[in-house]
C-alpha cells in the first residue's frame, strides 16, 4: 500500500527517539572532555625523544646520527650535531644532538623516523591536545620539550616498550660480556707477559694451563 | 458571556484587553499608530522567539532520533544554544561576491523575511486576535506565500553562482508545483465554510455537537485534505524530505550559498517563519484554529490552543525530517503531478458529496451522520487505493544488494 513504508519509517524513528531516553546503551556518544575512551595502543600523534634515567639532558638516547632528519618526508626535523662526545648506555662515546627541533605544524605523523632509528631514541606520542595560540614558536618543539622518560614510554606503548627494553638489556649484557671478556683477555695477556720471564725458567706447560679459560670466553 | 465563565474569558482575552487599555491611555493623535504597533510588535517578537525555541528542539529531537544527545553544552541541557548561534551569526563576516548583483543580493533576504512576516497578518492566533481581519484572508495568504518565490529567485540569481542558480531553479519548480495541491486542498474548506476569511473559517469550526468540535479534520475529506495540505506545506517551505533547493550534499546550500553571517541567519529565520505561517494556516483551515477539540476543554485560553497545535505540527515536521531521505527531482515532480494533484481533486469531490448529503436519515441524526461519514470516506479511499495500485504497477521493491561493499 502506498505510504506504508513511510509509516514504518516514522515508527522506527519514534522507537529510536523514546528508546534513547530509556536505554542508555543506545547513546554511543562519549562526552569528550569529561569522559574519555582509552586510546588503542597503536595510537600515534607526533614523535618524542626518549631518555634513560632522570636527566633528560644526559640520558637522551639520540646520538645525532641524523638518519631521521634525512628520511623525514616533510623535513620537519632539524638536528645540529654536538662537537664533543658523551658515553651512551653501554658506555661507548657518542655524539649527542646540540639542537633537535621538530616542527609539528609540518609533521605528518608518518612514523618513518621511528622506523629508521637504530638507537631506539625516537618514538610516537599519543598526546593529541596540542593546540596553542602561538602558531610558529608554539608548534616548534625543542629537544627539551620533546624529551620523555622511558617510564612514560612504557606507560603509553607497553608492548612495544617491553620489546625495546628487552633488546637493549640484551645489547647491554652482550656489551658487558664483551667488555668482561676483553678485560679478562687483557688480564690474561698481562699475566702471560708477567709469567713469560718466569716461564723461561720454569717451563711452558704451567702458563698454557693458566690462559685456557680466558680463551674460551673470547670465543663465546 | 455569562458571569460563570468570566475568569476563563478574562485569561482568554488578556492580550486583547491589554492592548485596548494601552491604546485608551495614549493621547488621541497617536492612538492609531500605537494600535498598529501593538498589533505588529508581538508578531515580530513572538514568532522569532518560537524560531529560537524550535531550532534547539529540532536539534535535540533529531539527535535523539539518531541516538545522539544533541546540543547539551550551552546552559542546562543546551537550552541557550540559540543565543550562542545568534552571537555567532551576528559576529561573522558578511561576504558579498565581487560579481554579485549587490542591490538584489542585499534585498533578497529582506524581501524573504518581510513576506514571511506578512503572512501572519491574517492568522487568527486566538479569539479576537487576528492582526488584519481580511474578507479574503486565505487569498492574501497564498498571494504572500507566492511572493517568497520571488525572493528565493532574487537570491539565487544575484549570487552569480551555479549552485545558487540551480537551487533557485529547483526551488521555483518545486514551489510552483506544490502550490497547486496546497491551494486545492484548502479549496475544499473554503467550499464548505463558504468564506475566504480566516476568522470566519475558525468561527465555523468552533461549534460543538455533544462535546466534539466541528473541526474539518474530523471529516473524511478534511483528514485527507489536511494530510495533503501538510505534505504540500512541507514542500512549500523546503523542509526535508523536500529540501532539494538546499540539498547540502549536492548543491551545498542552494540559493543561499553565497550568504554568510546575519543574512544567512535571515534565510533560516524566513524558512522557519514560513513553516510556522503555513502550519498556522493548516491549523486555521483544518484543526479549528484557536478552538478546543472538546467543549469541556474550552476554558483553556484560545491562544494556548493555537500555539499548542503549532508546536505539535512543528514536532511532526521534525519527526518527518528525521525519518525520510531527500527525494530525487523526478520523484518530486511525479509525486506532485501524479499523486498530490489527483488526490486534492478527489478531496474536493468528497467535500462536495459531504455538503449535499443530508445530515439526518429517517429522522435519526446519528445514523445519517455515520452514513455521510462512510460515503465520504469511500469517495476518498477508493481513488486512493486505485491510484496507489496504478503508481506501484510494475515496480518491484526489494532489498538492494551490493556487489563490492559489505
Amino acid at each position: 500500500m502506498l505510504g506504508e513504508g513511510i509509516i514504518q519509517g516514522l515508527m522506527e524513528t519514534a522507537r529510536n527517539f523514546f528508546g534513547s531516553y530509556v536505554e542508555k546503551e543506545r547513546l554511543v556518544t562519549v562526552q569528550f572532555p569529561e569522559e574519555r575512551r582509552s586510546l588503542p595502543e597503536a595510537t600515534r600523534q607526533f614523535p618524542f625523544l626518549l631518555y634513560d634515567g632522570d636527566d633528560p639532558e644526559r640520558g637522551l638516547r639520540c646520538v645525532s646520527c641524523q638518519i631521521c632528519e634525512k628520511e623525514c618526508p616533510p623535513r620537519c626535523i632539524h638536528i645540529e650535531k654536538s662537537k664533543d662526545r658523551k658515553p651512551d648506555f653501554v658506555g661507548k662515546q657518542q655524539f649527542y644532538p646540540a639542537v633537535f627541533n621538530i616542527d609539528v605544524s609540518v609533521c605528518m605523523s608518518c612514523q618513518i623516523c621511528v622506523e629508521v632509528c637504530p638507537f631506539d631514541a625516537i618514538r610516537m606520542d599519543t598526546e593529541f591536545e596540542l593546540s596553542t595560540s602561538d602558531r610558529f614558536g608554539g608548534l616548534l618543539w625543542t629537544k627539551r620539550e620533546l624529551a620523555r622518560s622511558n617510564e612514560y614510554y612504557r606507560q603509553i606503548h607497553p608492548t612495544e616498550a617491553g620489546e625495546c627494553d628487552e633488546r637493549r638489556a640484551k645489547e647491554l649484557a652482550d656489551a658487558q660480556a664483551k667488555a668482561a671478556a676483553a678485560a679478562a683477555a687483557a688480564a690474561a695477556k698481562a699475566a702471560q707477559a708477567a709469567a713469560a720471564p718466569a716461564a723461561a725458567s720454569n717451563g711452558a706447560p704451567g702458563s698454557g694451563a693458566k690462559s685456557e679459560p680466558a680463551k674460551k670466553v673470547v670465543t663465546q | 458571556m455569562s458571569v460563570a465563565v468570566a475568569p476563563a474569558f478574562a485569561a482568554d482575552q488578556i492580550f486583547v484587553a491589554l492592548k485596548y487599555w494601552l491604546v485608551l491611555h495614549t493621547p488621541g493623535p497617536f492612538q492609531t499608530l500605537v494600535s498598529i504597533l501593538l498589533t505588529i510588535i508581538p508578531i515580530i517578537v513572538v514568532f522569532p522567539a518560537l524560531f529560537a525555541v524550535t531550532t534547539v528542539l529540532e536539534r535535540k529531537g533529531l539527535g535523539r532520533i539518531q541516538n545522539r544527545y544533541g546540543p547539551n553544552r550551552v546552559g542546562p541541557w543546551g537550552v541557550f544554544q540559540p543565543l550562542a548561534d545568534a552571537v555567532k551569526s551576528l559576529t561573522k563576516e558578511d561576504i558579498v561576491p565581487r560579481s554579485a548583483d549587490h542591490v538584489v543580493h542585499y534585498l533578497a533576504p529582506l524581501v524573504l523575511v518581510a513576506t514571511a512576516f506578512l503572512a501572519f497578518a491574517v492568522l487568527p492566533i486566538g479569539r479576537n486576535m487576528t492582526a488584519v481581519n481580511l474578507d479574503a484572508g486565505v487569498l492574501f495568504f497564498f498571494a504572500i506565500g507566492a511572493a517568497t518565490e520571488l525572493a528565493v529567485f532574487m537570491a539565487g540569481w544575484s549570487s552569480r553562482n551555479k549552485y545558487s542558480l540551480l537551487g533557485a531553479m529547483r526551488a521555483i519548480a518545486q514551489m510552483i508545483s506544490y502550490e497547486i495541491p496546497l491551494i486545492l486542498s484548502s479549496v475544499a474548506v473554503i467550499m464548505i465554510s463558504g468564506t475566504l476569511s480566516t476568522t470566519r473559517i475558525v468561527d465555523e469550526q468552533a461549534h460543538y455537537t455533544g462535546t466534539v468540535a466541528h473541526w474539518n479534520v474530523f471529516t473524511p475529506w478534511g483528514l485527507a485534505g489536511f494530510i495533503l495540505f501538510m505534505i504540500a506545506a512541507t514542500a512549500e517551505t523546503n523542509r526535508s524530505p523536500f529540501d532539494l533547493p538546499e540539498g547540502e550534499s549536492e548543491i551545498i546550500a542552494g540559493y543561499f550559498i553565497e550568504y554568510s553571517g546575519f543574512k544567512f541567519a535571515l534565510f533560516f529565520l524566513a524558512e522557519y517563519l514560513e513553516m510556522f505561517a503555513v502550519s498556522g494556516l493548516g491549523i486555521t483551515l483544518f484543526l479549528g484554529g484557536w478552538s478546543s477539540p472538546f467543549s469541556f476543554l474550552a476554558w483553556i485560553p484560545s491562544w494556548i490552543w493555537f500555539f499548542g497545535k503549532l508546536l505539535a505540527l512543528i514536532v511532526g515536521f521534525i519527526w518527518v525530517r528525521g525519518t525520510l531521505p531527500r527525494l530525487r527531482m523526478d520523484q518530486l515532480m511525479n509525486f506532485a503531478w501524479k499523486f498530490m494533484l489527483p488526490m486534492t481533486l478527489v478531496v474536493i469531490v468528497s467535500a462536495g458529496v459531504w455538503r449535499f448529503l443530508p445530515a439526518g436519515v429517517a429522522g435519526s441524526a446519528a445514523l445519517g451522520g455515520v452514513i455521510r461519514w462512510l460515503v465520504c470516506a469511500l469517495v476518498v479511499a477508493g481513488p486512493y487505493i486505485a491510484l496507489a495500485r496504478v503508481l506501484e504497477r510494475g515496480r518491484k521493491i526489494e532489498k538492494r544488494t551490493y556487489r563490492y561493499a559489505e
